[in-house]
C-alpha cells in the first residue's frame, strides 16, 4: 500500500510528536511491512454473531470517596510547573 | 547462610516462622547478590533504600506471632506498577521524575501481607517489545548468557528471579510479557485470566489485554502469590469474581490439545521443536492424552488492537501534568518536543501505527476487521475447550536472542505467535521451564506454555506441578 513520508508526517502531527525527515522515511518503510503483515487479519475476520460479553461496566454512586486535599499535594508535586494548586500551561488563545 | 538457590516462598515462610533467619537476613542476602550482579545484568532500575526498614517491620510482626504467606518475603516489582512514594517510569524518559501518588491494588495487598519490595525492575518502554531492548535505560541481560536478551517486556523481573537477586517478582502481560521472559530465563510465569488481578495502579498499555502476573521459581510459589493478589476490586471495573466463569475441577489426567500446524510453522527453532516434542512425550508418559487441534495465527489481530489502544493510552503523556517537560514554542511546541524527546522509537512507531489503523479511511480494513476476528477467535476457543482441558504450545518459537540481533520490528513481533492468543481471548496461561538446549556454547532455558479456559488457573497450577514433579513446594 506504500505509506508516504508525508502521510507519516501528518500522522506524527496528529499525535503531537515532532519527527524529522529521516525518521519519517524509516517509519514509512517499517509501517509498510508491518501493515502489510497485519492486513492478513482479513482472512480471520469471518462474519460471526456478536454475543453479550461476560464483562460489563460497573457503576457506583457519584460521590466523593477521599478526604479533601488527600491527594492534591502528591499529584501536584509531579507537575512540571505549578502555581499554588494550579498546573501552569501556556496560553492557547 | 540461607540456601537461596533452593529457596521457595514456602521454605522461606518456614525459616522465618521457625526463627532460623529473619526477614532482615533474607533481604540483606538478596541485596548482596544485587550488589554483585545488577550493574552487569541491569535487571533493577532502582534498588529501594528502605528495603531493610520494610524487612524490620516484617520481623516485628513475625516476632508478634503473625504468620502470613508473604510476610517478610522479598519481591521485585516491574517499573509500570505504582508503589506510593516511589518513582515509576515504565522504563521511559517521558516519566522522568514521576513519583507515585498511590499504591496499585496489588501493592496494597502485598503490603497488608507484609511483603518487602526490593526495587523496581527494567522492562520494554511502556511494555512495548519482547526483549527489554526498548527500555530507555538499556537492555536487561540474560543471566544464562549475557550476550542475549532476558526477554520482555517483564525481562527485569524474570532476570532478577533467575539470577537469584529476588525470590519472586511481579510483571505484567499484554501479549506474552510475563510468559516469554519467564521461558527465556528459566522461571515460572503466570498470565492470569483477564480481570483476574486488579490493574488499578498498573500503567495501561493495551487495556483490553493487560493483566498483572506473578513470576517465581516454582509453580507453587506463583500460585501462592496469585491467590493473594487476585479478586474483585472497586478500583478496576474489569475485575472478575469467583463466580464470573464456570469453576472447573482438577483431574488426575487431562486431555491436552496441541495446535500442530501452528507449532510446525516455519520460524520455529529446531531445538525448540525438539524440546517441545520431548515435553509432549513426558506428558503422555504421565498419563495425559495429547490431541491435535487447529488454531489460527492470531498475530494480526493482536498487533492491530495493540497499536490502536497504545496510541490512545499514551496520549496522556503531554509534559503538562507529570513527568518530562521540554519547553517548546507555545503549548503545541511543548507537546511536540516533550513527546519527541520522551518516547523511544518503538513507542512512537506504535502510537503512529495505532492512529493510522484507527483513522477514518482505514478503520474498517484494520480495527473493524480485528474486532470481528477477535470475536471469531473467542468462539473458536470455546469450541476447542469443549474437547480439551488444556492447550499446549512452546512459550516462544525461539530461545533468547542476541542483544541487537532483531533490528527489524516486524521480525520481533512474529516471535509472539504462541503467547498473544491468550490475551486476545482473555484466558489464563502459564509458562513452565522445560529444560535447556545448547545454543552456540551456552545452555539456554526453554519453556512450554499451557492455556486453560477462563478462571481455570487451578488447572494450570495442577498440570504445571505434575510436569515439574513439584510436591507443593
Amino acid at each position: 500500500m506504500a505509506i508516504t513520508k508525508d502521510e507519516v508526517k501528518n500522522l506524527a502531527d496528529l499525535v503531537r510528536i515532532q519527527i524529522n525527515d529521516s525518521d519519517a522515511s524509516d517509519l514509512a518503510r517499517d509501517m509498510d511491512s508491518i501493515l502489510g503483515y497485519v492486513s492478513e487479519v482479513e482472512k480471520l475476520a469471518v462474519d460471526v454473531e456478536r454475543e453479550i460479553p461476560k464483562l460489563r461496566n460497573v457503576f457506583r454512586e457519584d460521590e466523593v470517596t477521599n478526604e479533601p486535599s488527600e491527594y492534591t499535594e502528591s499529584i501536584l508535586t509531579n507537575s512540571p510547573q505549578r502555581d499554588g494548586d494550579y498546573l501552569v500551561v501556556k496560553k492557547i488563545l | 547462610m540461607i540456601d537461596l538457590d533452593n529457596l521457595t516462598i514456602l521454605k522461606a515462610r518456614e525459616g522465618l516462622d521457625k526463627n532460623e533467619f529473619s526477614s532482615v537476613d533474607l533481604v540483606s542476602a538478596y541485596q548482596n547478590i544485587i550488589k554483585d550482579k545488577n550493574s552487569n545484568l541491569n535487571a533493577f532500575l532502582e534498588v529501594f533504600d528502605d528495603a531493610l526498614k520494610q524487612a524490620k517491620e516484617a520481623d516485628v510482626r513475625i516476632s508478634n506471632g503473625e504468620s502470613l504467606p508473604l510476610l517478610g518475603i522479598p519481591f521485585a516489582v516491574k517499573d509500570n506498577i505504582l508503589i506510593k512514594g516511589k518513582k515509576a517510569t515504565s522504563a521511559s524518559k517521558i516519566l522522568e521524575g514521576f513519583v507515585s501518588p498511590y499504591d496499585a491494588t496489588v501493592i496494597s495487598k502485598l503490603k497488608k501481607q507484609g511483603a518487602v519490595f526490593l526495587g523496581r525492575t527494567n522492562m520494554d518502554e511502556f511494555a512495548l517489545g519482547g526483549s527489554t531492548e526498548n527500555s530507555a535505560f538499556g537492555p536487561t541481560k540474560n543471566p544464562y548468557d549475557e550476550a542475549r536478551v532476558s526477554g520482555g517486556t517483564s525481562g527485569g523481573s524474570t532476570a532478577s528471579v533467575a539470577s537469584g537477586m529476588s525470590l519472586c517478582a511481579l510483571g505484567s502481560d499484554t501479549g506474552g510479557s510475563v510468559r516469554q521472559p519467564s521461558s527465556f530465563c528459566g522461571v515460572v510465569g503466570l498470565k492470569p485470566t483477564y480481570g483476574g488481578v486488579s490493574r488499578h495502579g498498573l500503567m495501561a498499555a493495551t487495556s483490553s489485554f493487560d493483566v498483572i502476573g506473578p513470576i517465581a521459581k516454582t509453580v507453587g510459589d506463583v500460585e501462592t502469590i496469585f491467590d493473594l493478589i487476585k479478586g474483585r476490586d472497586d478500583m478496576d471495573s474489569t475485575t472478575i469474581g469467583e463466580d464470573t466463569y464456570e469453576n472447573r475441577p482438577t483431574k488426575s489426567s487431562y486431555v491436552i490439545g496441541v495446535p500442530q500446524s501452528l507449532v510446525n510453522e516455519k520460524g520455529i527453532d529446531p531445538k525448540v521443536k525438539e524440546n517441545f516434542d520431548v515435553s509432549v512425550q513426558k506428558l503422555k508418559d504421565l498419563g495425559h492424552q495429547i490431541v491435535d487441534i487447529e488454531l489460527p495465527n492470531a498475530l494480526s489481530i493482536y498487533y492491530i488492537m495493540n497499536f490502536a489502544e497504545v496510541s490512545s493510552n499514551l496520549s496522556r503523556f503531554d509534559g503538562v501534568k507529570y513527568g518530562l517537560h521540554v519547553d517548546g514554542d507555545g503549548l503545541l511546541g511543548d507537546y511536540l518536543q516533550t513527546r519527541r524527546d520522551g518516547f523511544g522509537k518503538e513507542a512512537k512507531r506504535r502510537i503512529i501505527l495505532g492512529t493510522y489503523v484507527l483513522s477514518s479511511g482505514y478503520y474498517d480494513a484494520f480495527y473493524g476487521k480485528a474486532q470481528l476476528a477477535r470475536v471469531a477467535l473467542r468462539k473458536k476457543f470455546d469450541e476447542v475447550f469443549k474437547k480439551v482441558d488444556l492447550i499446549l504450545t512452546p512459550t516462544s518459537p525461539v530461545p533468547a536472542w542476541k542483544i541487537g540481533e532483531k533490528s527489524d520490528p516486524l521480525s520481533m513481533y512474529l516471535e509472539d505467535i504462541f503467547t498473544v492468543t491468550a490475551n486476545i481471548v482473555g484466558i489464563p496461561a502459564i509458562s513452565i521451564p522445560s529444560g535447556f538446549a545448547d545454543f552456540e556454547d551456552k545452555k539456554m532455558p526453554l519453556g512450554i506454555q499451557f492455556m486453560a479456559p477462563h478462571s481455570a488457573e487451578n488447572i494450570l497450577f495442577d498440570i504445571g506441578k505434575k510436569f515439574l514433579g513439584e510436591n507443593n513446594f
